[in-house]
């Protein structure tokens, strides 16, 4: 009885609610995961061969950094609304603006990992017989991991709360259930949605943790403090890509 | 071109910038929106982050705050004032959100601002007698000013380009062209619209860095 009465009262914390719309929550938390899933995913993919080419030197590094920066401060909803004549009302609209978002924070970490790897670690592999391609994948990629996925964790936890701003083109996940239920004062509605948005955040956060621990054991045993300091954000020259660039606006 | 050339089709035609819905009463909500946002974020976070940097306390707040900011999306904030009794506030859930969202940046490079002065010379400044307030104004300071200069920069363009989501909720701003672009499938507008917020954030990006450029630099590091 009490249950019925918090929909009908329109309470904020409504237990009820949670239970009749499971199925409908299920679906928009899925259709969330999924998207941020896959932008990051892709963004990783894209980011990588842009870290090692910019890392070639002044001349692409320029262009592969000012150019990511810049596709950073583009607004959210304009970036949905500038991609719409490319891809019309669908997931891989929302996916493609994430990813773009995401390239600004992945690259500038790979980089940050790869040149963190020390130079007489090169030299010694080198001088073991490695070749650029056996150096890149056995040596400098698993050295340059902690950076990385201290990268994955950033961009993970922006482009879920973005994803919610997907909801103008009917595919933000949670966000689906917050804009309706603006306009019909569902009060319920908008706090589980927001809630569940940011205990998403938050899983994510931790299991990426988890698997950060999982590929760099090294890193555990002494170094461990000074990775996840490494790990915080600090602010560089020119476009602080830490303390500025995390609270992308969703 | 095409979308393009419509766009600016869209915004030379004069009665798209008259009226209750032109572009000239969005772009005043939105500059009047951002900028009061933006002021009150600045004065909570640059206070309290250059405080804390002084003191060298509090680093795991300023960049905890940062964290948890990134983790809450200002569409959902927005959202949820928007259902509170202040929906009918007028424009205080805008600006509450705004404000929420812009103080992590402009705290933590306040914050790292001061942090990152380089410590040999605030014992020098020590060793000469300076008083704690001395070495914050004479010191510190102009030290740090750089890197909060670049917090504030980053921290209006971001605060100008997410005013956009409030028309997601039905407020005011350039945003709602792009909303209503997007209702009536009228992509040259939503196009314009687009446009328009990111020349408003260059603008106001620029303003600021000339603004810096009026103000003396302490002497060459």
């Amino acid at each position: 009885m009490a249950g019925q009465n918090c929909l009908v009262a329109n309470d904020w914390i409504c237990w009820d609610y949670v239970t009749s719309r499971s199925q409908e929550l299920t679906d928009a938390t899925v259709q969330h995961v999924w998207i941020t899933g896959v932008s990051v995913v892709i963004g990783l993919v894209v980011s990588l061969p842009l870290a090692l080419l910019a890392r070639r030197g002044r001349r692409w590094a320029a262009p592969v950094l000012g150019l990511t920066t810049l596709l950073y401060t583009v607004p959210s909803l304009a970036m949905f609304s500038l991609l719409l004549p490319l891809f019309g009302l669908s997931a891989s609209l929302v996916v493609t603006g994430l990813v773009l978002y995401s390239l600004t924070i992945l690259v500038r970490n790979a980089m940050a990992g790869l040149e963190a790897v020390p130079e007489e670690v090169r030299e010694a592999a080198r001088g073991m017989g490695y070749g650029p391609g056996r150096l890149l994948w056995q040596v400098e990629l698993p050295l340059a991991l902690p950076a990385l996925l201290a990268g994955v964790r950033i961009a993970t936890v922006s482009t879920v709360a973005l994803t919610t701003v997907g909801s103008i083109v009917g595919k933000g996940g949670l966000g689906n259930l917050i804009a309706p239920a603006v306009n019909s004062s569902f009060k319920a509605q908008v706090l589980t949605a927001s809630v569940l948005c940011v205990l998403l955040a938050l899983v994510a956060d931790l299991a990426l943790l988890g698997v950060q621990r999982l590929l760099t054991p090294w890193t555990r045993a002494t170094r461990a403090p000074r990775a996840a300091r490494r790990a915080k954000p600090v602010p560089a020259e020119p476009a602080a890509p830490a303390a500025t660039t995390p609270t992308k606006g969703a | 071109m095409g979308v393009l050339g419509q766009a600016w089709d869209w915004l030379a035609d004069g009665a798209n910038w008259s009226g209750e819905n032109g572009v000239w009463h969005r772009l005043g909500e939105h500059v009047y929106v951002s900028g009061i946002s933006l002021a009150i974020a600045c004065a909570l976070a640059l206070p309290i982050g250059l405080w804390l940097g002084h003191i060298g306390k509090g680093g795991a707040l300023a960049i905890n705050v940062s964290n948890i900011g990134r983790a809450v999306p200002v569409f959902a904030v927005l959202a949820l004032f928007m259902v509170s009794p202040l929906r009918s506030a007028g424009y205080l859930p805008t600006v509450a959100a705004l404000v929420l969202f812009a103080v992590p940046p402009l705290l933590t490079n306040a914050y790292v601002g001061m942090r990152e002065v380089d410590r040999s010379v605030v014992e020098a400044a020590r060793g000469m007698g300076m008083s704690g307030g001395q070495l914050f104004w004479r010191v510190e300071l102009p030290l740090a000013r750089e890197l909060v200069m670049t917090g504030l920069r980053s921290g209006a363009v971001q605060v100008i380009a997410t005013a956009t989501i409030a028309a997601m909720v039905g407020q005011g701003g350039l945003g709602r062209i792009i909303t209503a672009g997007f209702n009536t499938y009228n992509t040259p507008q939503v196009f314009a619209g687009a446009l328009l917020v990111a020349a408003l954030a260059l603008l106001v990006e620029g303003a600021l860095v000339a603004a810096d450029r009026l103000f003396p630099r302490p002497a060459a590091r």
